[in-house]
C-alpha cells in the first residue's frame, strides 16, 4: 500500500547572473515559458540568485508556498550547487529535492544568437522540470576518519609534514625507504639563494623526527599494500632486514671501524659514487636513525645466492669483528628476515619525491665518457664538507707533477640536461638554474677556476632569485646564453689539448665558440622515480602524461588528489624547490587535519546499489569498477557494493546485462524524464 | 639469401672500389645480390635542393622496380643513396599529398610503390642477417696489430638510426673487432667529412676532412675504415690539397669491404687496394699455421 | 669609416613567409623554436655561414624572406643532419635548409657565381636527361659555369683518379630514359594544377 502520490508543487527560478546569462537569453520569457508546464507552483527570474536575498526567497518561497522540488537554472553546478542544495534544505526540504539547470557555460556563453539560447534555456529547463519530479530524497553519509595519518618518503616534504601532524598531536608513521631519512637536501652543502648551510637547517628537523613521540619511524621500508577507503585505510609496510635490531642499537658506530674489511671498497650510493663504504655503515655522519646497515651483497659472512624465500643465506664464515665491537649491547643480527607490519591510517601523504636525468641519456655531453664531466649531484658531494674528499674539488681524471690529484682551473656548468628537450623531457625542471648559479658560486669559492654558466634561458622567479643571479654576475661567473652541441676532447688549437671542448652557439653574440674546460658540470633535470608507476597504483593516484603525480586542480587543490583522504607534497607532484616543498608539505598536513578534525567524511550519495533479487551473479561488472567498490557474495551468488568506496562513475551500471544497478540520482526515471524534457520542446 | 642490390651512381664511378670488394664479400659470404633492374640515381642531397617531389619520385621509382622484382630487401651501400631511399620511404608514409604526387606520376608508366620493401645498409645486413659468427668462420687473415679507426660519417645514422645509436655507433666496431683488427676510440666517428663541398667550397670543405686525417693519425690509427664513397674520395683523393693548405696528413682510407677481403683471403683484385692514393702499411705476416692452411 | 643601417622595418618583412614554410611537410616543427642554438653549435659549417641556423630558423619564422633566401648558410649546409639529430625540439632544420635551397634556386635569388646552387642545378639537369650522374661531367660543368680558372686547379685531381683507376669520361645513362621522363613530367603538372 503505498501512500498517496503527494502533489507536485516545483518552484523555479532562472538567473541573470549579472549580464552574463540576461545578455544574451531572455530570462523573463524563460520563466514565464516555465510557468506554464504541469507541476510548477511558481517560476522567478532573479539578477543574483546566489546572493543572500536569492537563496532567501527560495527558503521564503518553499515555505510560502509550500513547494516540494526546486530547480534553478544558472551557472555550473561545479560552482554553486551546493550553494543551492544547501538553500533548498534551509527551507525544510531534502537538498536533493533540488535540480541545476547550467545555462551559462551551457549557453550564454557559448552562444551567438540570443533567440536561439534563449529556446535552448527553455528546452533544458524543461528537461530539468520533468526530471526532478522524480527525485527522491536522499540522505548524506557521514563516515569516520581513523585519526592516524601516513607519510610516505622521508624527504624534506615527509620530514616536514610529519613534523607539522606530530606537532599538532596528530600520530604519524612516516615509511622512508633508505636507511636514513633526509632525501635529496641531505645531499648538499649550501642551499640556494641564501647559501645556509643545508646540514645546519636540515639535521635538527631529522632529529626531532627520530624522537618525536608522536612519530613512528621505519626507515629502510616499502608500502607493500593498500586497502580501504578514506579515512579507513589498512596499510602493509615491509621492513627490510638490515641485520641490525634497531632498538639494540646505539649508533656508537664501533662495528665499522672493526669489520675484517680493512678499507672501504664498495660503491657509496649517497656519495654518488665517489666515495667508498664497508659491508656496515652508516650512510653519512648526520642520518637519522642513527643505526648502521649491513649490506649482505657484500658482507662476508653471507653467502652470494637467496634462500628459497629470497632473503639471503648465512655463510658464518667471516670472523665477525663487528660483534666483538658491539660486544654486550648484541644489536647485530645476521638471521634478521625482512618483517611486514600493518597499520590502520584514515590519511596518507605521499613525499616520494624525485630523482635526476641520467647524464648517460645524452652522449654529446660525455657524461660516463670523459672521466671530468659531472653531474650536478657529483659537485654537491664533492664541494660538501662531509663528501667523499672533505669539501676539495679535485679532478677524477689527471695529476699534478708532483702526483697529487689535480684541481680545475675552468669549469663549465651546462643547464638543462635532459630538460625542455622532446628527446627527453619537455619540462623545465624549475631549480636547475639556481643550483647552477649555487654550483658556480661554490666552485668558484673552493678553487678560484674560471666559471662558465651555458644557459637557454635564465630562470629565476623566487624570492631573491634574481639577486642572487645579480650576485654571480657581480662574481665574474661568464654567462653564455646558447644550448651545448657537445663536449669533446679533440683539440683544434695548442690550448685545447689536454681539455675538455665545449662548442657552443653564443647567441647572443651570434657567434660559435669552442671553449676548453678542465671540468664540466651536467645540470640534470628532475624526473618522477623509476617505480611512480608502482606508487601511483599503490595509492590510486593518477599521473600526467610526464609521469609526475597528478593534483586535484593546478590551482585551487594542489596538494589534494583525485583519490579522497591521499595527498601530495614536494617533487613527486612535479619539480620545484626547498621553499615551495615545505609550504606544499604544510598544506598537505594542513588538508588531513581538516578531515581529522572533523571526525567524518561525508558522502556525496550519488552512488551505485544493486538489485538484489535482479542479480544474477555474472560478476560483469566487478572487474570494470575502476574503485574496486563491487564485491562479491560467494554464498548467495550475488555482487554488492561497498557504498564507501563507490565514487558514482556510472560504468558498472551500463554494463551490467541484467539492469541490475541502480545509481542514486542518475535512475532511469530521471534520466529519461530528463532527455523526454529536452525532445518535447518545439 | 637474396637482396636487391642498388649500386648508385658512385659506386660505378670514383667509389668503384665499394662495389669490387663488397661484391665478392658477400658472395664468399653466401650472400645472393641481384642489381636493380634499370636503377636510377637516387637523387642524392642535390636533388632534394632543387625539388622535394621530383627527387621523391626519382627515388620512389627505384623502390617500386625493387617491389616489382619480388625482391623486399634493398641493399643499399652508399650512405647518401642509403638516407634518400629511407627518406623517401618516409615522406611516402607520413605525408598523404606527397604520396598522391608520387603514386600519381608512377602510374603513368605503370609503376606502383607501396612503401612495403625495406632499404638496408649493409653493416645492418652483415651484423644483423649474417652475424659476426658467420664473418669470423671466413677470417683466414686476422688483421692482427691493425688500428682502424672506424668512421660513419653522417647519413647512415642521421636523422633516421635504425640499426645503430645516433650518436655513439658500433656496428662497424665490432665488425673491424670480428676481423681481428684493433678499433681505435675517437670521438669523431659521425662528424662530417664536407660532403660535396670539398669541391665546391674547398676551403670549408677541406677543412673537415683535414680535421678528421688529423685526428685519425693522432689517435694513433693505421688506417680509416669508411662506408661511404663520398667521405672516401673526399679522405683519399683530396690529400695533395690538404697537405699543401694545411699540413700533410698521410693516412690511408679505405672501404670496410676491403678490409673484409683482406681478411677473408680474398685476392688482391677482389680487395683493390691499388684504388687509394695512400698506401696501406703491410699487414704483419700471417701466422704459420694459417700460412700453411692456405 | 662606412657605416651601414642595419635597422629592419616591418616593410622589410615579406609577411606570411614563415607561414608558409612551416606548412610545408617536414618544416611543422619550426614554430617550437627556443633559440636555444644547438643546432649553429653541432654545426660543422656554422664557423662559415653568415647567419647561423639558429639565426636562420628565427628569420623564417619572422618573415625576413629576402634575407634567408639571400644568405650564404642555406648553401653552406652538407646536409650532415648533426643538427636535425640534436635539435631539443626536435625541428628538422636539414629538411628546412632544402626547403629554403629550393625556393631560393626557384627565385634565383642565390649568391652569383656561387658554385653550390650550380653543382644542384647540373646534377638535377644530369638525372633529368641521363637517369644517372657521372661525377667526372658534373664537376667539369660545374666549374665552366662558375668559376673555369679554378677548374685548372682541379686538374692534379684528375690525374690522381687516373693513376688509381677511377677517371671514367664515359656518360652512364638508364635505358627506359623515357619512362623517367615521364614520371618527372606528371610531377610538373601536378604541381602546377596544385598552384593554380
Ligand atoms: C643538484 C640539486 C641541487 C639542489 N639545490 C637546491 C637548493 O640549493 N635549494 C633548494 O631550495 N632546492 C634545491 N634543489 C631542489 C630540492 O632537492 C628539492 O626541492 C627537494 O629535495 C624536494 O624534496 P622532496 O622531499 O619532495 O623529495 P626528495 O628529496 O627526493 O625526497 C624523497 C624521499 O622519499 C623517499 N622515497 C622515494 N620513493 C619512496 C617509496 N616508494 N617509499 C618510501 N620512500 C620513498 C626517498 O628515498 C627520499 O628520501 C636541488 C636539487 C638538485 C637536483
Ligand atoms: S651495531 Fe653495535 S657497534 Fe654497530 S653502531 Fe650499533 S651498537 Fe654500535
Ligand atoms: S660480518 Fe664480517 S664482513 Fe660483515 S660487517 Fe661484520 S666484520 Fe664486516
Ligand atoms: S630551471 Fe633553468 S636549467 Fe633547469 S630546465 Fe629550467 S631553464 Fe633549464
Ligand atoms: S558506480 Fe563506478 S565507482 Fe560505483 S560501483 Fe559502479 S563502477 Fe564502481
Ligand atoms: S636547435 Fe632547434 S630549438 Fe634550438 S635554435 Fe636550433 S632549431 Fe631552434
Ligand atoms: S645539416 Fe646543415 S645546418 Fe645542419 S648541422 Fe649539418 S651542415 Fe649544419
Amino acid at each position: 500500500m503505498s501512500a498517496k502520490k503527494e502533489e507536485l508543487r516545483i518552484g523555479f527560478y532562472v538567473c541573470h547572473c549579472g549580464h552574463n546569462i540576461a545578455s544574451m537569453v531572455d530570462c523573463v520569457a524563460v520563466a514565464r515559458s516555465v510557468e506554464k508546464l504541469p507541476g510548477v507552483a511558481l517560476a522567478r527570474d532573479y539578477k543574483y540568485m546566489c546572493s543572500d536575498p536569492g537563496q532567501v526567497l527560495i527558503q521564503q518561497d518553499i515555505r510560502e508556498h509550500k513547494l516540494n522540488r526546486i530547480v534553478v537554472a544558472s551557472c555550473s553546478p561545479l560552482l554553486h550547487e551546493h550553494t543551492f542544495r544547501g538553500a533548498t534544505e534551509a527551507g525544510g526540504l531534502n537538498p536533493f529535492y533540488f535540480h541545476m539547470v547550467n545555462i551559462r557555460e551551457h549557453d550564454s556563453w557559448v552562444h551567438t544568437d540570443r533567440q536561439e539560447a534563449t529556446e535552448k534555456a527553455k528546452a533544458l529547463a524543461e528537461a530539468a522540470i520533468r526530471r526532478v519530479a522524480h527525485h527522491k530524497a536522499l540522505e548524506i553519509k557521514k563516515v569516520p576518519i581513523h585519526p592516524d595519518v601516513l607519510v610516505v618518503g622521508g624527504g624534506i616534504a615527509g620530514i616536514h609534514a610529519a613534523m607539522t601532524l606530530a606537532n599538532a598531536g596528530k600520530k604519524v608513521y612516516l615509511v622512508e625507504r633508505e636507511p636514513s631519512i633526509g632525501g635529496h637536501m641531505a645531499k648538499f652543502d649550501k642551499t640556494f639563494p641564501t647559501l645556509d648551510c643545508a646540514a645546519c637547517i636540515l639535521t635538527p628537523k631529522m632529529s626531532e623526527v627520530g624522537s618525536h613521540p608522536n612519530i613512528t619511524l621505519w626507515t629502510y621500508s616499502d608500502v607493500t599494500k593498500v586497502d580501504g577507503y578514506v579515512g579507513n585505510y589498512t596499510v602493509q609496510v615491509k621492513r627490510k632486514a638490515r641485520y641490525i635490531i634497531e632498538d639494540l642499537c646505539t649508533g656508537c658506530q664501533d662495528c665499522i671501524p672493526n669489520c675484517v674489511f680493512k678499507e672501504p671498497k664498495f660503491t657509496d650510493d649517497f656519495n654518488e659514487g665517489l666515495g667508498k663504504r664497508k659491508p656496515v655503515y652508516i650512510p653519512f655522519p648526520q642520518a637519522t636513525p642513527q643505526v648502521v646497515v649491513i649490506d649482505p651483497e657484500v658482507c662476508l659472512n653471507f653467502k652470494r645466492g637467496k634462500n628459497p624465500d629470497g632473503s639471503p643465506i648465512v655463510s658464518d664464515k667471516c670472523k665477525k669483528t663487528c660483534v666483538e665491537a658491539c660486544g654486550e649491547k648484541n644489536a647485530i643480527d645476521f638471521t634478521q628476515k625482512d618483517e611486514l607490519k600493518e597499520i590502520k591510517v584514515g590519511n596518507i601523504i605521499v613525499c616520494t619525491g624525485f630523482k635526476t636525468f641520467d647524464a648517460g641519456r645524452v652522449p654529446a655531453y660525455g657524461y660516463g665518457t670523459y672521466k671530468n664531466v659531472y653531474t650536478s649531484l657529483e659537485i654537491e658531494r664533492l664541494v660538501n664538507a662531509s663528501g667523499p674528499t672533505g669539501g676539495e674539488v679535485i679532478l677524477r681524471e689527471g695529476k699534478n707533477p708532483d702526483g697529487s690529484p689535480k684541481t680545475p682551473k675552468s669549469i663549465g656548468i651546462i643547464h638543462c640536461v635532459g630538460s625542455r628537450d622532446k628527446k627527453t623531457n619537455i619540462w623545465c625542471s624549475r631549480v636547475c638554474c639556481m643550483y647552477s648559479m649555487k654550483l658556480a658560486h661554490l666552485l668558484k669559492e673552493h678553487t678560484d677556476a674560471e666559471l662558465y654558466n651555458f644557459y637557454i634561458d635564465m630562470r629565476t622567479p623566487g624570492k631573491g632569485y634574481e639577486e642572487f643571479y645579480n650576485k654571480l654576475l657581480e662574481e665574474g661567473t661568464h654567462f653564455i646564453r646558447g644550448r651545448v652541441g657537445e663536449v669533446t676532447d679533440w683539440a683544434m688549437t695548442p690550448e685545447e689539448e689536454g681539455k675538455l671542448v665545449i662548442r657552443v652557439e653564443d647567441t647572443l653574440a651570434g657567434v660559435v665558440r669552442r671553449i676548453p674546460v678542465d671540468m664540466v658540470v651536467l645540470a640534470t633535470g628532475l624526473e618522477p622515480q623509476a617505480d611512480a608507476g608502482d606508487v601511483r597504483r599503490l595509492f590510486n593516484m593518477s599521473c600526467g602524461g610526464d609521469g609526475w603525480f597528478l593534483e586535484r586542480h593546478p590551482k585551487l587543490a594542489p596538494v589534494n588528489t583525485f583519490t579522497d583522504g591521499v595527498f601530495l607534497a614536494g617533487c613527486c607532484q612535479g619539480p620545484k624547490d626547498i621553499p615551495d616543498t615545505v609550504a606544499q608539505a604544510g598544506a598537505a598536513a594542513a588538508e588531513a587535519m581538516v578531515l581529522i578534525d572533523r571526525g567524518y567524511v561525508e558522502q556525496e550519495p550519488n552512488t551505485a546499489f544493486i538489485l538484489d533479487q535482479e542479480c544474477s551473479g555474472c560478476k560483469s561488472c566487478i572487474p570494470l569498477c575502476p574503485y574496486t567498490a563491487i564485491l562479491f557474495d560467494e554464498e548467495r551468488k550475488k555482487a554488492y557494493i561497498n557504498e564507501a568506496l563507490c565514487k558514482g562513475c556510472g560504468t558498472c551500471v551500463g554494463a551490467c546485462p541484467s539492469s541490475s544497478i541502480v545509481q542514486n540520482l542518475f535512475e532511469d526515471s530521471e534520466i529519461f524524464s530528463e532527455i523526454e524534457g529536452v525532445l518535447s520542446y518545439d | 639469401m637474396k637482396y636487391a642490390y642498388f649500386p648508385g651512381c658512385s659506386l660505378k664511378g670514383t667509389g668503384k672500389a665499394y662495389e669490387e670488394s663488397l661484391l665478392p664479400v658477400m658472395k664468399h659470404l653466401g650472400v645472393e645480390m641481384q642489381e636493380l633492374d634499370d636503377w636510377n640515381c637516387c637523387g642524392a642531397t642535390a636533388y632534394m635542393a632543387v625539388d622535394e617531389g621530383k627527387a621523391c619520385a626519382a627515388a620512389a621509382r627505384n623502390l617500386a622496380i625493387a617491389e616489382k622484382s619480388g625482391l623486399q630487401q634493398v641493399l643499399a651501400p652508399c650512405s647518401a643513396c642509403y638516407l634518400v631511399l629511407n627518406k623517401t620511404q618516409h615522406y611516402l608514409h607520413e605525408y598523404p599529398g606527397m604520396r598522391q604526387t608520387v603514386a600519381r606520376a608512377l602510374e603513368t608508366v605503370g609503376l606502383r610503390c607501396e612503401g612495403t620493401s625495406a632499404v638496408r645498409h649493409p653493416l645492418d645486413i652483415l651484423l644483423n642477417d649474417i652475424g659476426l659468427e658467420a664473418v669470423k668462420q671466413k677470417v683466414t687473415r686476422p688483421l692482427k696489430g691493425l688500428k682502424v679507426a672506424p668512421y660513419y660519417g653522417c647519413q647512415i645514422v642521421r636523422p633516421y638510426a635504425t640499426f645503430d645509436d645516433q650518436t655513439n655507433p658500433t656496428t662497424m666496431d665490432r665488425l673491424l673487432e670480428a676481423l681481428g683488427a684493433t678499433v681505435v676510440k675517437w670521438p669523431l666517428k659521425t662528424k662530417c667529412c664536407g660532403g660535396s663541398l670539398t669541391g665546391t667550397l674547398p676551403e670549408a670543405g677541406l677543412r673537415l676532412s683535414y680535421i678528421l686525417l688529423k685526428e685519425a693519425i693522432k689517435r694513433g690509427a693505421d688506417v680509416i675504415a669508411t662506408v661511404c664513397p663520398l667521405c672516401q674520395f673526399n679522405l683519399d683523393a683530396y690529400h695533395p690539397k690538404i697537405s699543401a693548405r694545411w699540413e700533410p696528413v698521410p693516412i690511408p682510407t679505405v672501404y670496410f669491404s676491403q678490409l673484409m677481403g683482406l681478411a677473408f683471403g680474398l685476392p688482391d683484385n677482389q680487395v683493390v687496394l691499388h684504388r687509394g692514393m695512400i698506401p696501406m702499411k703491410p699487414l704483419a705476416a700471417p701466422a704459420p699455421a694459417a700460412a700453411a692452411a692456405r | 669609416m662606412d657605416i651601414k643601417r642595419t635597422i629592419k622595418y616591418e616593410a622589410d618583412r615579406v609577411s606570411g613567409f614563415g607561414r608558409e614554410v612551416m606548412a610545408v611537410p617536414g618544416c611543422e616543427a619550426l614554430e617550437h623554436c627556443i633559440q636555444c642554438g644547438t643546432c649553429s653549435g653541432v654545426c660543422p659549417l656554422s664557423i662559415y655561414m653568415d647567419y647561423t641556423p639558429r639565426q636562420v630558423m628565427e628569420l623564417v619564422r619572422s618573415d625576413f624572406k629576402n634575407e634567408v633566401l639571400q644568405s650564404h648558410t642555406i648553401w653552406l649546409c652538407a646536409s650532415c643532419y648533426a643538427c636535425t639529430t640534436e635539435c631539443p625540439r626536435q625541428i628538422r632544420i636539414t629538411d628546412i635548409m632544402y626547403e629554403l635551397k629550393q625556393r631560393a634556386i626557384k627565385e634565383k635569388v642565390y649568391p652569383k657565381r656561387f658554385p653550390i646552387p650550380v653543382l644542384a642545378e647540373e646534377f638535377t639537369k644530369m638525372v633529368h636527361d641521363y637517369g644517372r650522374i657521372s661525377e667526372t661531367w658534373l664537376v667539369s660543368k660545374m666549374y665552366l659555369r662558375t668559376n673555369p680558372v679554378a677548374a685548372l686547379g682541379m686538374a692534379g685531381l684528375g690525374m690522381n683518379l687516373m693513376k688509381t683507376g677511377r677517371f671514367s669520361l664515359k656518360q652512364d645513362k638508364i635505358e627506359r630514359r623515357s619512362e623517367l621522363a615521364r614520371i618527372m613530367e606528371s610531377v610538373d603538372q601536378q604541381n602546377q594544377k596544385a598552384q593554380a
